[in-house]
């Protein structure tokens, strides 16, 4: 018989699931909200994302002769990861059912997976540019994947843990400590979330010059629903990123799901209120430092990454000094 | 005598430039135009017309500027075979004109490199010559596949991207065939022609008035620096000078117009590092530039404002208080805006450096207007032939020995900077009443005429020759643009593949003013 705390879970599972794919495209709005206040603009407004994909998935879809089920399969793979990425982090509380598979070795290769298909997609076709994008992603990516592994080593020092769920708890209990080793880490982390998420300065997500493009050159070939999963995947990805941010670096107010076991009905209100309150933060904190930065010359993006790379590496060695 | 040569009288045109016209025989092409290269002097411009009507046949046409001013020089050419010296050996930017010229006029260079197609691609047939008065308008598009042989680059690792001609952003079209490894480029090779419209075929149906509202449509950005060059040539012919009042506001149109050129300019090369700050910011004092000419002058870009013989558009007292008080906001908020760009680490490391040419190669090129004087080459027709009202105010050159992105970028402020003062001096200086225009209905017969402006983007010319009864027989509009693409070319060598979208914004050439 399933008690009531497994039901419950599942229940939460399942709503966190909803929430978040419901949420993603919120988020891209409200960031490029922000951006265009910082510019001057008075911008299309936070719903702009779910008119897009609503106009999107009513298009009927163009696409190349030469293209393989591959290109047709990485939209829906793409999304998959990425809703699984956001689906299992602990957004509004830890203890879910599928908490045992957030671990952030695994969710680092479930990012990984989703780029494969989408650099591997761009090449399908053979045109100049998604060539010229998937070598680019590569460029970043592998750059950035040990960085964001490195932070989340760090990370697991503290907790003693590789899932995301145990190193939350492990973080939110320490109400209000501060780490010097997670301080590094978190600004790594930022940098991270930066290039992985096709941000400026690495890259400009509004650009329409062709030949600077990254992750844009990649899905230049993608039209209608296929291109509508791909932004809503980006979307759930950089939904992922935040709540990693969050989880990892302000972890406060998530509900424990056998700790509320009595009073779920006011905890949970409580740590949606707090999630949404922490992404209106983040979304405006990524549109400011959007705005203020210019994109960096690409081959200076290895040395951006190295520095994130080297800042988690210290966050880990001031663990083993300080041990904090 | 602007140039010493045996074989070459001149005679001085009337009009508001020093300049000089006179023919001469296809063997005397070359040494003549040795002779300029060598004491300094540039080719402006090249261009062919039909003559056969008056009982001559073809004619080349070449525009040369040293010091002294501008010489036109006439080479007849006979009906059966118009071959003339190859002239690109001794200025290589006279390459794509001399194909140009073969592509609509039939008149070709015997000894040239280069004899691919320039300007046609499927519009009309090979052996047919839209220029040539006996052409048959009827639409003749051919079917065979505009085949354009590229250079190929060889090379282990070597792969083209090509780029254009239409392009993901709303922007003019044109085709870029890149040779890159990796992300580094090692050749880059244009290709126009893609808004061929047929220009100087209609200006030979065309009055004098109808052609004016034409050449302020060669190229929309600069729409002042064609008219009033096309004015000047006409006013050239007919030897009227234009009431005082017309040469002043046609002056501060001419600024008007480098203005907010230059704003737009410097917000797009925000933009295209990514501080789209910048680029609302400096759209934000452009679209108050436009509202102001269109509230003032009727146009927001001024189209029409000038006309043979004096001015369209007038402005009133209460308008100078108007654009005085624009002077300041710009003057202000331009100046917190470089200084934000000037401090921005960001934005000056994708600058500095990026597409550089070097002053000796800028001289050898031919380059000219803004992107030529960052690189030092130091041409300003306002400085060197001040027609009036320059003549009286004394306009500061801005030059720059860089010749990168930086460069042009600094030259822009300050040319900015520069056409503030003047605009604050002219609508000092402009007295009203008075008469903005001069009638001026007709030309004479067979005459020649030309008239060259300093617009925002470089030196803008307009040759006019009529026919036996006074009517446009032929009219040539040339672009700086000829001259700074093939420039572009080099720029980019050892550049990197997402920095060209950068380097080309810093030339802002135009396709529509070289394509006709």
């Amino acid at each position: 018989m399933m008690s009531s705390n497994q039901a419950l879970g599942i229940l939460l599972q399942i709503y966190q699931s909803l929430l978040v794919v419901a949420l993603a495209p919120l988020l891209t709005g409200w960031v490029n909200q922000c951006r265009a206040w910082l510019q001057n603009r008075s911008g299309p407004g936070v719903m702009q994302p779910y008119r897009t994909l609503r106009k999107l998935f009513h298009k009927d879809a163009v696409i190349a002769y030469n293209a393989s089920l591959l290109f047709r399969a990485t939209p829906y793979i793409r999304f998959g990861c990425m809703w699984l990425a956001a689906a299992i982090i602990p957004i509004i509380a830890v203890d879910l059912p599928f908490s045992p598979a957030a671990d952030v070795i695994a969710l680092v290769g479930v990012f990984a997976l989703a780029r494969v298909f989408i650099a591997l997609a761009a090449m399908d076709i053979g045109t100049a540019f998604g060539t010229l994008g998937a070598r680019r992603e590569m460029l970043v990516s592998f750059l950035a994947e040990p960085a964001l592994l490195m932070v989340f080593f760090t990370a697991s020092m503290i907790s003693h843990s590789t899932q995301l769920p145990r190193i939350v708890e492990a973080l939110a209990q320490h109400q209000f400590v501060l780490y010097p080793s997670l301080a590094f880490a978190g600004l790594a982390f930022v940098i991270v979330l930066l290039a992985e998420n096709a941000r400026i300065p690495v890259d400009n997500p509004a650009t329409h010059l062709e030949l600077t493009m990254i992750h844009e050159a990649m899905i230049l070939e993608y039209s209608a629903r296929h291109l509508a999963l791909v932004e809503w995947a980006s979307s759930l990805k950089l939904f992922a990123y935040i709540s990693i941010g969050i989880a990892l670096f302000l972890p406060y107010g998530i509900a424990e799901v056998g700790a509320m076991a009595g009073n779920w009905g006011s905890a949970l209100p409580l740590a949606i209120i707090a999630l949404l309150v922490k992404m209106v933060l983040a979304g405006a904190a990524l549109a400011l430092l959007e705005a203020l930065l210019a994109k960096m010359r690409i081959f200076r993006t290895p040395e951006f990454l190295g520095t994130a790379f080297l800042l988690a590496v210290l966050g880990l060695l001031i663990h083993f000094l300080l041990g904090a | 005598m602007p140039i010493n040569h045996p074989n070459l009288h001149l005679t001085q045109l009337a009009g508001a430039i020093p300049a000089w016209s006179g023919k001469i025989k296809p063997d005397d092409l070359q040494p003549i135009c040795r002779n300029v290269h060598d004491g300094g002097g540039r080719l402006v411009a090249l261009w062919g017309s039909d003559d056969r009507e008056q009982g001559n046949g073809y004619a080349l046409h070449i525009a040369l500027v040293n010091e002294a001013g501008l010489i036109c020089l006439s080479v007849p050419l006979p009906a059966g075979q118009p071959a003339y010296p190859d002239i690109s050996s001794i200025f290589p930017v006279a390459n794509r004109m001399q194909r140009a010229a073969y592509d609509l006029l039939g008149i070709y260079a015997h000894e040239g490199r280069d004899h691919r197609k320039w300007l046609r691609h499927g519009a009309w047939h090979g052996g047919s010559f839209p220029l040539r008065k006996d052409f048959d308008p009827a639409p003749s598009r051919t079917d065979d596949a505009d085949s354009y042989p590229f250079v190929q680059v060889e090379g282990q690792g070597v792969h083209e991207i090509a780029v254009g001609p239409v392009h993901a952003g709303t922007i003019e079209p044109g085709h870029f065939r890149f040779s890159v490894v990796g992300e580094k480029m090692l050749r880059l090779e244009e290709r126009f022609g893609y808004t061929h419209k047929g220009i100087e075929k209609r200006f030979e149906s065309m009055s004098l008035q109808q052609g004016e509202k034409l050449a302020g449509r060669v190229s929309g950005d600069s729409t002042v620096a064609y008219a009033w060059a096309y004015a000047m040539a006409a006013e050239s012919i007919a030897a009227v000078t234009p009431p005082d009042r017309a040469l002043w506001l046609r002056a501060l149109f001419l600024e008007r117009e480098r203005i907010a050129n230059h704003l737009g300019d410097l917000g797009y090369l925000g933009n295209d590092v990514a501080l789209s700050f910048g680029f609302t910011q400096f759209w934000i004092l452009k679209e108050q530039v436009l509202r102001n000419n269109g509230a003032l002058f009727g146009h927001r870009y001024l189209m029409d404002s000038i006309i043979p013989g004096g001015v369209a558009a007038d402005l009133a007292e209460p308008g100078k208080r108007t654009l005085f008080e624009e002077c300041s906001l710009l003057e202000r908020e331009v100046r917190v805006l470089r200084g934000i760009y000037e401090e921005h680490a960001g934005v000056q490391d994708r600058f500095i450096g990026a597409g550089r040419i070097e002053p000796r190669l800028a001289a050898q090129l031919g380059l000219c207007g803004l992107a030529g004087r960052a690189s030092s080459q130091a041409w300003d027709t306002r400085v060197q032939f001040p027609c009036a009202p320059y003549d009286q105010l004394d306009v500061q050159m801005a030059t720059y020995r860089n010749g990168d992105v930086a460069a042009r970028v600094i030259v822009r402020f300050d040319e900015l900077f520069e056409s503030l003062r003047l605009q604050r001096e002219i609508l000092a200086r402009l007295m009203p009443g008075g008469q903005l225009s001069l009638p001026l209905e007709k030309l004479p017969a067979l005459g020649f005429g030309a008239g060259m402006v300093e617009g925002w983007r470089g030196e803008v010319l307009v040759a006019i020759h009529t026919d036996k009864d006074g009517n446009l027989a032929r009219v040539h509009p040339h672009d700086p643009s000829w001259q700074n693409w093939p420039a572009l070319e080099h720029a980019i060598m050892g550049n990197i593949v997402p920095d060209f979208p950068l380097i080309n914004k810093s030339f802002n050439l135009s396709y529509s003013g070289q394509d006709l």
